[in-house]
């Protein structure tokens, strides 16, 4: 059955009507149009739906949109300010993380998430922090540089 | 100081802000108003006769548009390779394994077409199966197509030189047998597909596909259409590996049913199916027997390849040559007699995969070569030193050799991971090891390798670039359009570029065989030489100089010998336009490797491909003997790739291809049983995260190419060849223990210490 449902995404607040079994990917991708936020399993195994909830990293192919009403979430689409990148965002495009893109959304707002509880991680840190995130391009080295490359960024304010 | 302003520049590929921002478009992020959504109905047995197909329940499904079995298609069958076409997009007669597509449906909600399918009824009369090939080629194996009664759909025996005396010459011969694993290429993105047909019948198919060309004449040939009747948009894609060259039964689906109900219509697989319908590395038994001199001369090679080719035969022959063509190379083999078979079984199909047929044998041969130093007392180095073939040496198969670094890749790669101070000198569980390979820059015969490009000079001073080649992440656009701004002496942001759509850019094989940066590369070199001329020649006459006289570099046409005589790329522009030539300036190139005999290659001798790549992998590794875990340490890939165009996309590649390789060697199995997957997702599969990546090392050797554009040549897929056999032997050399089956698991390596001690 169908029902209102009010969301904040990136900074909006929105009412959509829809079936109550559908999970915030769908929401996402079909009601929203966001279709920035992949799905890569449907399983919760490769990290490609992660978007956050209140800040947090959340694998929206398993969580009903119903379960994150009022909260704020926040897509790859809402990560750039006035036209303005996100710091990671720009080290993952100088870097060269970037192969074929598909886990690139997820990926930076994992490390998002992540250098907001730890500003300046080591690189096994990194690592650990994105383990969850698959890619198949890369081999993860430029991912992990482009993340450690950002925090140093962001440390001096830049 | 380089002498060139774009290429060889480390530019962030040209979509990497759109990724980055989200706004980049996959298949499955296209939607068109009044869109049906499909769903296929798969096969649950083996082998087994179609007897019935009842629809009719699943077409009373509330939402549901259509519904259709096999029997409803037209009976044409597709494959990648012409003479080995044996797949209907929906299977019409039989069911050759579990997953093979039976029956469809589309309605206006994913979930009602996921409702009928399950309301399908089928009825089967369940044949037997076979699941091993060497039973399949037994008299009397079930027989999977009528048409190959002794399942061996595809074979070549290649012999040169005297195999038989050489190995009488030989002062040792080794045999051993070898066996490696299936292994999917998990590319992040599913296969996707989009139909719609317009007023005049015209299919328009959006598609996750890295050979749009190859899939118009596929999916034209299924739907009895005449090409011209089908268009192909390659939209981003998510990763391929070789996964996104077959034409699947999304593809017709989607265009069949937009046929058949005027409505655009989707069709995206499911991780599931990715895993199980789509196509995977050829399991392979390997055997190889080598005769050697005492001094480590390669004298002589024999191997019988047996692979295990599954249901279909996808790219069976092309498959089975490549494991036999590189071979001969990167070691000097006078004498060679391969045989290779690809054998039906009733499992999920075997395809290309980046390597293509040649990382299995390549892990054969290069662990022998370890085996073999150890018997005749020689360091694995200087053994793969002193066989290493050489640049511009005579081929005992005539492969034109026209640039060749792989012995200093074998060089660099040894001092970068330590070798004279680490082999057989670090203590019990930690080793080095290391293995070579070559492979080619895309092919020059038996294939439609010919590649276009259009290059437009705007009245703005900025570049159109029109070409075919399909990027799927791997960055073609971005180098293309830096071999195209180096000639016309722009910018790379001076470029805009066109790529993969059939309707509008010129014809390209696409993204196979490492071929696209030397063939797409030199089409599109061609083309803007040929827009150049035009300029220059303008330009000449103004200034009453030759066009020879004449540069074209940072934005401005000038006299090669008084720079500051000439004009800037607007003005130029300008004088082309009131010379009152004709507008717009325009070149056009088409490339065709250079293939002086044409020949089958597959008993006649004759060039293979227009460049070779070269690559040693070496391994640094620690084996818990507690726990039987092997952990990488390093890896160093060392590649020579003529010339990097854009070394950080080089990079990236051999990065992602050395962990892939690492996968393959130490995680990675499709497991079976009687035909069913048992582990079809990625948390029972398995592919490497961040948590396992060793260091990595990658050192680009340049060779420059005369044949390559700026020098270039393949980089990242001939990468995937040697990271296991490089981590194979790190692993003897850290425990004693040799293995010789694919992937090395830790319950194998507790298993072979456990028998060492008894």
């Amino acid at each position: 059955m169908k029902r209102i449902l009010k969301l904040n995404v990136n900074g909006e607040d929105l009412e959509i009507l829809v079936e109550g079994h559908k999970t915030l990917l769908e929401v996402l991708r079909e009601d929203l149009g966001l279709t920035g936020t992949k799905r890569g399993c449907d399983l919760g195994t490769c990290g490609a739906c992660t978007v956050l909830v209140d800040g947090r990293p959340w694998l929206s192919c398993l969580t009903l949109a119903v379960a994150v009403e009022k909260k704020k979430i926040t897509t790859i689409e809402g990560l750039a300010q006035n036209g303005k990148l996100h710091p990671l965002q720009n080290a993952f495009i100088e870097k060269g993380a970037i192969q074929c893109g598909f886990c690139t959304p997820g990926m930076i707002l994992t490390a998002k998430a992540f250098l907001e509880e730890n500003p300046h991680p080591s690189e096994e840190e990194v690592k650990r922090a994105i383990s969850g995130n698959l890619c198949r391009c890369t081999g993860y080295v430029k991912i992990v540089e482009a993340i450690l490359s950002a925090s140093g960024r962001e440390s001096r304010g830049e | 100081m380089s002498e060139f302003n774009v290429v060889g520049k480390r530019e962030p590929m040209l979509d990497a802000w759109e990724k980055a921002t989200g706004k980049a478009k996959y298949t499955d992020d296209l939607s068109l108003p009044g869109m049906l959504f499909g769903k296929i109905l798969r096969s649950p047995l083996p082998h087994a006769k179609i007897l019935k197909v009842d629809l009719t329940e699943a077409l009373k499904v509330p939402g549901v548009k259509d519904a259709i079995s096999g029997r409803d298609i037209p009976k044409r069958k597709y494959g990648i390779v012409p003479k080995a076409k044996d797949e209907y997009a929906l299977a019409i007669e039989k069911v050759r394994y579990i997953g093979d597509e039976v029956a469809a449906v589309v309605a206006t909600s994913p979930e009602a077409a996921e409702e009928a399918i399950s309301r399908i009824k089928v009825e089967y009369e369940e044949l037997p199966a076979v699941f091993d090939p060497l039973e399949a080629m037994k008299p009397g194996a079930p027989i999977i197509h009528e048409e190959v009664p002794d399942n061996v759909s595809a074979t070549i025996r290649k012999e040169f030189g005297n195999v038989a005396k050489a190995f009488k010459d030989s002062d040792f011969i080794f045999e051993d047998h070898f066996e490696t694993q299936p292994v999917n290429h998990c590319p992040m993105e599913p296969q996707a597909a989009l139909a719609m047909v317009d007023h005049f019948g015209k299919v328009t198919l959006w598609s996750s596909t890295q050979i749009p060309f190859f899939l118009r004449r596929n999916l034209a040939t299924t739907l009895d259409l005449p090409e011209s009747k089908v268009r192909i948009i390659k939209p981003k894609v998510g990763g391929g590996f070789g996964q996104k060259i077959d034409l699947y039964a999304k593809d017709f689906c989607a265009a069949f049913f937009a046929m058949r109900t005027g409505r655009p219509v989707k069709f995206v697989y499911d991780r599931e199916e990715v895993f199980t319908c789509t196509r995977q590395r050829h399991p392979m038994y390997i055997y190889l027997k080598t005769g050697v001199k005492k001094d480590g001369t390669i004298l002589a090679q024999q191997f019988r390849v047996i692979a295990d080719g599954g249901a279909y035969n996808s790219t069976a022959p092309l498959m089975i040559t490549l494991a036999c063509f590189f071979i001969m190379l990167p070691y000097r083999i006078e004498n060679l007699l391969f045989e290779g078979y690809h054998v039906y079984t009733n499992k999920p199909v075997g395809g290309a995969m980046r390597g293509h047929g040649i990382p299995q044998v390549r892990f054969a041969v290069e662990t022998q070569l370890d085996i073999i130093a150890e018997k005749i007392g020689i360091d694995p180095l200087e053994l793969r030193l002193k066989n290493a073939f050489q640049a511009g040496e005579p081929h005992p198969a005539k492969l034109l050799v026209q640039s060749c670094g792989f012995s200093e890749t074998l060089k660099k790669a040894a001092e970068a991971i330590g070798w004279r101070e680490k082999r057989g000198k670090l203590p019990f569980g930690r080793g080095v090891g290391l293995a070579g390979a070559s492979f080619p820059s895309g092919v020059s015969n038996m294939s439609h390798i010919s590649s276009g490009a259009i290059v437009k000079i705007e009245r703005d001073g900025s570049v159109t670039l029109l070409t075919g080649a399909a990027d799927i992440g791997q960055g073609a656009e971005t180098v293309i359009s830096q071999i195209v701004a180096e000639e016309l002496g722009v910018r790379i942001e001076d470029i805009r570029i066109t790529a993969a759509d059939t309707e509008i850019t010129p014809l390209d094989p696409g993204t196979f065989g490492s071929g696209v940066t030397l063939r797409a590369g030199n089409a599109a070199r061609m083309a803007a030489r040929a827009a150049k001329e035009k300029l220059l020649e303008a330009i000449a006459e103004k200034m009453e100089v030759s066009p020879g006289e004449l540069e074209m570099k940072n934005r401005r046409i000038f006299l090669r010998e008084n720079p500051d005589r000439g004009f800037s790329f607007e003005e130029a522009i300008k004088i082309y336009q009131y010379s009152d030539r004709p507008m717009p300036i325009i070149g056009r190139g088409s490339y065709f490797p250079p293939a002086k005999e044409p020949t089958t290659l597959l008993h006649e001798d004759g060039n293979f491909s227009p460049a070779y790549s070269f690559m040693t992998q070496a391994a640094e590794v620690e084996v818990d003997p507690k726990t039987g875990r092997v952990r990488v340490l390093k890896m160093v890939t060392a590649h020579d790739c003529g010339k990097a165009i854009n070394p950080m996309l080089v990079e990236g590649q051999l990065e992602g291809s050395v962990v892939g390789g690492m996968g393959q060697a130490l995680y990675e199995n499709i497991i079976m049983e009687k035909g069913q997957v048992l582990n079809p997702n990625f948390l029972d599969y398995g592919i490497p995260t961040a948590m396992e990546i060793p260091s990595i090392e990658s050192i680009e050797v340049e060779t420059n190419d005369p044949e390559g554009p700026f020098g270039a040549k393949e980089s990242g897929e001939g990468t995937q060849l040697s990271p296991a056999p490089a981590i194979v032997n790190a692993i003897y050399d850290a425990i004693g223990v040799r293995f010789k089956t694919l992937p090395v698991t830790p319950d194998k390596v507790l298993e072979a210490l456990e028998k060492r001690e008894r």
